[in-house]
């Protein structure tokens, strides 16, 4: 019969030998592989102390951008929360008042802006949908908690720091410190 | 030189001194309990932390390594947690037995702690029967087995608790057959004079190949009475959850536990007194300066390092092999293991007869 593929390999069905059939050659074997196992490197990586590197295109917890002069780039036009496959996100709008020019870039901002960290499933369309490079998805991963409620992040946990104003709260959070 | 000869000598000495003879053996025993009971503890704890960092290193993982340098103390964290823990009698199950069971295993494997020899002149209790005595009460630790099995009222516990009993039934011939042969060799059951006719170099030497064939059919045999992978029938886990101990928690669950590791370091013991001369230090021929390099090293540290040796080699096993079914294991005994042991003990006794050994 012709084989399917090239790799096809005839199996051995031919009866053991005796010396097959004492296995004590097999079981020696067996016993070398897992005794030069002892001075093998061992591939861990212990993970509070060390950390892998993370690909540039790592989707972690997301940040709320600013631009250079630090003010706020969200203007609250709903279409990372409308992109958002997980209703993760929830925001209100507010207007912006005379004096606020320091604060946010346009004359629309986000006065409220949260995301559920439960629901979020890290898929990174809101930062495709966002058309002021206002959300981003940061390197930070594994949040830990006890209660829902601090899941839930707002307008403080997001932001990043401002670089004006704490230029080295920002380097830090960059890693560049 | 440093002997644990001296130490017990100097207290021998001193309480007779002190007080009436009467009141010193009496001090002497609480001694020897605490001595021994000390001495469980500190192997629990050592042999569960060796087992899980040789099983680390052959699967080429770590192993604990947070509590304390290296994880030493990994152990004994466990076992704080197991004391805390509540130690839970199912409702259906005979109180009696079930709390009996775990203290009848563990007293079993304190009994065979008597005629073992640590050190030169170091024995709880010289016997002229030591190694009957050893496999004549090594076998009561499958009671302890049977009545946690059926005492606890659950079907895998009693499966597991036979198939242990199937198990050390059987393998308790080959074990005691290739005993037999060093006894044999020897012409005497007393450990301490198995050890002294190994002066001139170790059985396994001494007695060519029918020696090395039994020293393997002893540590098959020893690895399947203490119910080791890969022949851990009794308490395998995809089929049995965990076997006769399935319903025991806490304490009760750590003192099975223990008393397995126990076993494991007496058989290992034995095997090394038989095998490899317990406490006696390695002497090459004629060599004058090497065996006089050798003797320099105390007995003690002759006796734990083969023991422990004997340990690595029942772990590297279980780390190794995947387990059998139980009609493999009972085959592998009755079919295989027995004739040749019984084979291997003429051969030993026509060796012993010509004297053809060293």
């Amino acid at each position: 019969m012709q084989a399917l593929t090239t790799r096809a390999k005839a199996v051995d069905r031919r009866p053991m030998t005796f010396l097959e059939r004492l296995y004590l050659w097999n079981i020696l074997k067996g016993m070398l592989i897992t005794f030069s196992h002892i001075f093998k490197k061992q591939p861990t990586i212990q993970y509070p102390e060390q950390k892998r590197p993370f690909s540039p295109v790592f989707r972690g917890l997301h940040v709320l951008n600013r631009d250079e002069e630090g003010r706020e780039r969200c203007t609250a036009c709903g279409l990372c929360a409308v992109a958002c496959p997980a209703e993760a996100i929830t925001m209100e709008a507010a207007e912006r008042l005379p004096g606020e020019e320091n604060l946010y870039r346009e004359e629309k901002y986000a006065a409220r802006y949260e995301i559920n960290m439960l629901r979020c499933i890290f898929c990174g369309l809101c930062e495709e949908a966002c058309p002021k490079d206002a959300i981003y998805l940061s390197e930070t991963f594994a949040p830990a908690s006890f209660t829902r409620q601090s899941f839930i992040y707002g307008k403080p946990d997001l932001l990043i720091p401002d670089p004006k104003t704490q230029p080295a709260e920002l380097a830090a959070a960059k890693g560049l410190s | 030189m440093f002997s644990l000869e001296g130490i017990t000598n100097t207290v021998h000495e001193w309480l007779n001194n002190h007080f009436s003879p009467t009141l010193a053996l009496l001090t002497e025993f609480v001694l020897v309990g605490v001595a021994a009971i000390a001495l469980f503890a500190l192997l629990g704890l050592g042999l569960v932390w060796m087992e899980r960092k040789v099983a680390a290193v052959m699967q080429i993982r770590l192993g604990p390594n947070r509590v304390g340098p290296k994880g030493i103390f990994q152990t004994t964290a466990d076992t704080l947690k197991l004391i805390m823990k509540e130690g839970l009698t199912p409702d259906g199950a005979d109180k009696f037995l079930f709390n009996l069971a775990p203290y009848i295993v563990m007293i079993v494997a304190m009994l065979i702690l008597a005629p073992i020899a640590f050190a030169k002149n170091f024995q709880i209790w010289d016997i002229n029967i030591g190694v009957l005595y050893l496999s004549a009460v090594s076998s009561l630790s499958v009671i302890g087995v049977l009545m946690a099995g059926w005492a606890s009222n659950n079907k895998y516990s009693l499966l597991g608790a036979m198939r242990s009993g199937a198990q050390i039934v059987s393998y308790e011939l080959s074990a005691g057959l290739s005993v037999i042969s060093i006894v044999v060799m020897t012409g005497s059951l007393s450990i301490n004079d198995i050890i002294l006719s190994q002066q001139n170099g170790w059985w396994i030497f001494k007695g060519h190949i029918p020696a090395f064939i039994s020293f393997v059919i002893f540590i098959i045999a020893v690895t399947a009475e203490t119910n080791r992978a890969p022949f851990d029938l009794a308490e395998a886990e995809s089929e049995l959850t965990a076997g006769f101990h399935t319903e025991y928690s806490g304490m009760k669950f750590a003192l099975f536990f223990l008393a397995e590791y126990i076993n494991i370091f007496i058989v290992c013991a034995i095997g090394a007194t038989l095998f490899f001369g317990g406490w006696m230090p390695l002497h090459i021929g004629h060599w004058e300066g090497f065996n006089h390099v050798m003797d320099y090293i105390p007995s003690s540290i002759w006796f734990f390092g083969k023991t422990i040796g004997l340990i690595f080699l029942i772990m590297w096993f279980r780390w190794t092999f995947p387990r059998l079914r139980i009609d493999q294991l009972l085959n592998l005994e009755w079919k295989y293991l027995l004739p040749i042991s019984m084979f291997n003990l003429i051969l030993m006794t026509i060796v012993a007869i010509m004297g053809w050994h060293f």
